[in-house]
């Protein structure tokens, strides 16, 4: 019963911040703006609905696979996101922004 | 020869986990069959070395995950919380900040983090310097204050 | 119940990211929607899988999510490049 509340607590709060990213790929002004809305769908929209369904797994293969499955998306997706918006910059695509600075060189 | 181990290791652990058969003789032969076969192809492109299986990293990365973990958390529920603001308040930045990382696995962590915690994306990589899109002044000066950067630099830590 | 729920907001969500893939207006935002489109599925899948009790599905899921990955970077190239040959190699037959 408890598994169960945990569960919903974490799946539901996944679905709320999947929905909030859709929001954000709709709303947000330009495309470089727009990965940060994809961003959060992918990150703590999967990882907390995934997260979620394992602890209603009936077998702890299903867990593993639901672990792989999250590991997975959270390698390739921060690789996918990067290839496009690298792409997207090498296209000409500028982002809209008051000003580029250098960073005081850290460590 | 280690990195061969450690290949035929992991890639038979796969195996097993997304079979979940352990007493099927035909499963486990075509598993060993699959196992042979990837790592003949891995030693043929010359993949199997520390770059394509680093496993110097693994401890160093069971203390960093939990900490990017907990970044990850906190920085997209700022995102989100912006998002679905009215004003939308959010002020694009552009910043270019160095890696400081010794190897090119070090730089892809370091570079994979940002990209991965919501509200800075990693645009552009050239030689130890990345180019980062920022969604917001505060997500902006948290990658210039380099506490990332220094993190991932200790998960590569001893090589 | 809950995750009918669930479903629900996923699918909203991929709703979400067909609106965009449709406005554009460049061509990386639509890619950018087809990838959110793709990670959908793959969650999609697995809430699925719970709902008719059959966690069978999570094998598609964890296809799925590699084809969506090896799609995005083709479709990107396809993009760039106008075909899916290796551009930094000569043709040698």
């Amino acid at each position: 019963m408890t598994l169960e509340i945990v569960s919903s607590v974490l799946v539901i709060a996944g679905a709320i911040f999947a929905v909030i990213g859709g929001i954000g790929i709709v709303r947000l002004p330009d495309f470089f703006c727009r990965i940060h809305g994809a961003g959060i769908t992918d990150t703590l929209g999967a990882g907390l609905i995934l997260t979620g369904l394992m602890f209603l797994s009936p077998h702890w293969i299903v867990a593993v696979k639901l672990l792989a499955i999250l590991v997975l998306l959270w390698t390739t997706s921060p690789t996918a996101t990067h290839a496009l918006a690298n792409a997207a910059l090498e296209a000409g695509l500028k982002p809209n922004v008051d000003e580029t600075e250098e960073a005081p060189s850290s460590l | 020869m280690t990195y061969t181990a450690g290949l035929v290791t992991i890639l038979a652990a796969v195996w097993l986990l997304l079979s979940g058969y352990l007493d099927k003789p035909l499963l486990l032969g075509l598993g060993a069959a699959s196992v042979a076969f990837v790592v003949f192809i891995s030693l043929r492109m010359r993949i199997v070395d520390d770059e394509g299986l680093p496993i110097q990293l693994p401890a160093g990365l069971a203390r960093y995950l939990p900490w990017l973990v907990v970044e990850i958390v906190k920085a997209n529920v700022d995102v989100a919380l912006r998002i679905v603001r009215p004003g939308l308040p959010i002020r694009p930045r552009v910043i270019r900040v160095r890696a400081g990382q010794r190897t090119d696995v070090g730089r892809v962590i370091y570079a994979n983090s940002i990209t991965l915690t919501p509200g800075t994306v990693t645009i552009d990589t050239e030689g130890d310097h990345i180019t980062v899109h920022a969604l917001t002044e505060e997500a902006a000066e948290g990658v210039l204050a380099g506490d990332m950067d220094r993190r991932v630099a200790r998960v590569e830590g001893r090589g | 119940m809950i995750l009918a729920a669930v479903v629900a907001a996923i699918i909203v969500t991929m709703g979400l990211a067909l609106v965009r893939a449709g406005k554009g207006p460049t061509v990386f935002d639509r890619i950018l929607a087809l990838n959110m489109f793709g990670t959908k599925t793959v969650l999609l899948i697995a809430v699925i899988g719970f709902v008719t009790d059959r966690p069978d599905f999570l094998d598609l899921g964890l296809v799925y999510a590699l084809i969506n990955f090896i799609g995005v970077i083709a479709v990107l190239r396809f993009s760039k490049y106008g075909n899916f040959a290796d551009p930094d190699r000569e043709r040698t037959s």
